[in-house]
């Protein structure tokens, strides 16, 4: 009888404005309303959206004073916790959410293409070293291999552009290729990601 | 004798909402106003 006299008074006095009676009415009954949601929800974080939606649900009924007072607090705000739980699995089931398990992982099926931060880091840096030895080759090797590899041109069009021979075109593609490794071992760089 | 006792101890787990949920109603009550005209009320948020 104490605890509705209380709740009476609390939710009277919000009602006429005084913001710190809603906090009091919060505190009071925060474990209660939130363990029961909880109980039905088993997770914390939609246990904790419902406890928030339910009151703010309580807040807008009060401050729009439709709320007609009968004793009955908690039980009213534990009906539209009870409700928001309901919509919560009406909304799942539209919706179910998918978890997988230990055995089978959904993302083995469906996944990113794109290299994650920690791999994009590592193969920008392959690319500067690799851009910083191809500098190391003999000009004419150094050309070729640019056409072929960052402009994507056809040994044919290399040919045209360099003035001379498709087999020479691709002799030095050979001999740059053949460069690179050696610089590479020389210098002991690893060029994986 | 049959087990007539719960099983899951996890179903009457006492939980309490986090301080920044409470604190996020407690500024969302300041912060809300009800405007009445001709018997409609609309929803005023003024942060």
């Amino acid at each position: 009888m104490e605890l509705q006299i209380n709740d009476s008074f609390l939710v009277k006095e919000y009602m006429s404005g005084d913001e710190k009676s809603l906090e009091i009415l919060i505190n009071k009954h925060n474990q209660r309303i939130n363990s029961f949601i909880y109980s039905k929800v088993m997770d914390r974080d939609i246990a904790e959206d419902i406890f928030q939606d339910t009151f703010i649900k309580v807040i807008k009924t009060l401050k729009k004073g439709r709320y007609s007072e009968e004793g009955k607090f908690l039980p009213w705000v534990m009906r539209i916790a009870h409700n928001l739980i309901i919509d919560h699995f009406r909304k799942n089931r539209r919706m179910p959410k998918f978890e997988g398990s230990d055995d089978f992982n959904i993302f083995s099926i469906i996944g990113d293409d794109k290299l994650n931060a920690e791999k994009q880091i590592i193969k920008d840096q392959i690319d500067c070293d690799l851009r910083v030895i191809i500098e190391e080759l003999p000009e004419d090797q150094r050309e070729v291999l640019v056409m072929r590899i960052y402009k994507d041109m056809s040994f044919k069009e290399i040919s045209e552009n360099t003035g001379v021979s498709i087999n020479t075109a691709l002799g030095r593609m050979r001999y740059a290729l053949i460069n690179l490794r050696k610089i590479i071992d020389k210098h002991k760089i690893v060029l994986t990601n | 004798m049959e087990k007539i006792y719960a099983n899951n101890t996890k179903d009457c787990k006492l939980v309490k909402a986090k301080p920044a949920t409470i604190e996020f109603l407690l500024n969302y009550s300041k912060s809300l106003h009800i405007v009445e005209h001709d018997d409609m009320k609309f929803e005023n948020n003024l942060n």
